[in-house]
């Protein structure tokens, strides 16, 4: 296979992740998306890392909030640095994404809660120690 | 795809929009797309073997043998300093790829240096961070929680260190090849890759740091 094809410059169905098509005259646009997602991106952190060590807010709320801004930090990574988007051009990369999301959520959610029962139900650590006497 | 829409029946005018007759009557799709996507899929299944990791650490954060837990291990100011580092790679790595894609070689190779040096200041500190808690006793052998904590941060620093490697030989690629269709390519699947670790770091910190140091 030749090292030199053409790539073509007729719009497509499908774009490739991480791709956003711009020609030399776009590239402010480009850096203006990238720009973008860095200011939300640094935002975000700031935020994670003020609410963390706060008391300004109910405790047992922080950790969700934490979580919160974590999946909205990585929507902004995804859309605005992946270039992962919901255009009709990116279905397909949607698609595989939305099934990644569901195996790391039975992986995490399902090790989790299987491990809480596993702890619930077994005999206290000293009660075994005994019983092996 | 066009068989998916047509079995679930949407036929509403929106491929009419869509250029697609154009490959598909050719049964092509550019080589930069089947490329992008590929390496999209393993980027996806790379955190899935992350999320394992994050499964088992959030098992193991309680089990500390008796031994120091994350809020007396944590140093929030590294880790902040960390994550700016990252992110800031990750928007250089951005430019990087903007300067590959319109043949700036100047744009290309300072962007591509910039992340490179931001993304080692995060390998330097993080091994930095890892050398102080071994040093304090609080190594991987310590505790169920600190081996999950090693294994976890220390493969996500593995993954960054591959990826810096991997940057100087795009640099080098460039240099020697030049902007061929086929380096540009291994740009795209490259800044992929660096994007999805600064991904994967979001939930690191969230997760492992900023939610251990609260407890």
């Amino acid at each position: 296979m030749s090292h030199y094809e053409q790539e073509s410059d007729a719009p497509y169905a499908d774009t490739a992740p991480g791709d956003d098509h711009f020609d030399e005259d776009e590239t402010a646009e480009g850096v203006g998306s990238y720009l973008v997602g860095l200011g939300l991106a640094t935002l975000l952190t700031i935020v994670s890392f003020f609410i963390s060590g706060t008391t300004l807010v109910w405790g047992p709320s922080i950790p969700v909030a934490l979580a919160v801004l974590a999946i909205a930090q990585m929507g902004v990574h995804l859309v605005f640095f992946l270039h992962i988007t919901t255009s009709p051009d990116n279905v397909n990369n949607v698609m595989a994404l939305a099934f990644g999301v569901l195996i790391v959520f039975l992986l995490i959610a399902g090790s989790l809660w299987i491990m809480a029962h596993l702890n619930h139900n077994m005999m206290p650590m000293d009660q075994i120690m005994q019983m092996q006497r | 795809m066009s068989a998916f829409e047509a079995a679930a029946g949407r036929d509403d005018g929106w491929r009419d929009r869509q250029p697609m007759a154009a490959h598909a009557a050719h049964g092509q799709v550019s080589k930069r797309i089947i490329v992008g996507y590929g390496f999209w899929i393993f980027l996806l299944s790379d955190i899935v073997m992350f999320s394992a990791f994050f499964a088992s650490y959030a098992v193991l954060v309680g089990q500390t043998a008796g031994g120091p837990s994350g809020r007396e291990l944590f140093d929030l100011r590294n880790t902040a300093i960390q994550t700016a580092c990252l992110l800031l790679s990750s928007f250089a790595c951005g430019l990087a790829s903007i300067g590959a894609q319109t043949r700036r070689g100047s744009w290309f190779y300072g962007a591509m240096a910039a992340t490179f040096v931001l993304g080692a200041a995060f390998v330097g500190l993080e091994a930095r961070e890892f050398a102080g808690l071994v040093a304090r006793g609080a190594g991987p052998t310590r505790s169920a929680f600190l081996s999950a904590f090693f294994t976890l941060v220390g493969c996500h620093g593995l993954h960054v260190t591959a990826g810096l490697l991997w940057l100087l030989t795009m640099m080098a690629q460039v240099f020697a090849k030049g902007y061929r269709a086929d380096i540009l390519r291994r740009m795209l699947c490259f800044s992929l890759f660096w994007h999805t670790l600064d991904i994967i770091w979001v939930a690191l910190f969230t997760v492992v740091y900023l939610m251990g140091a609260g407890q």
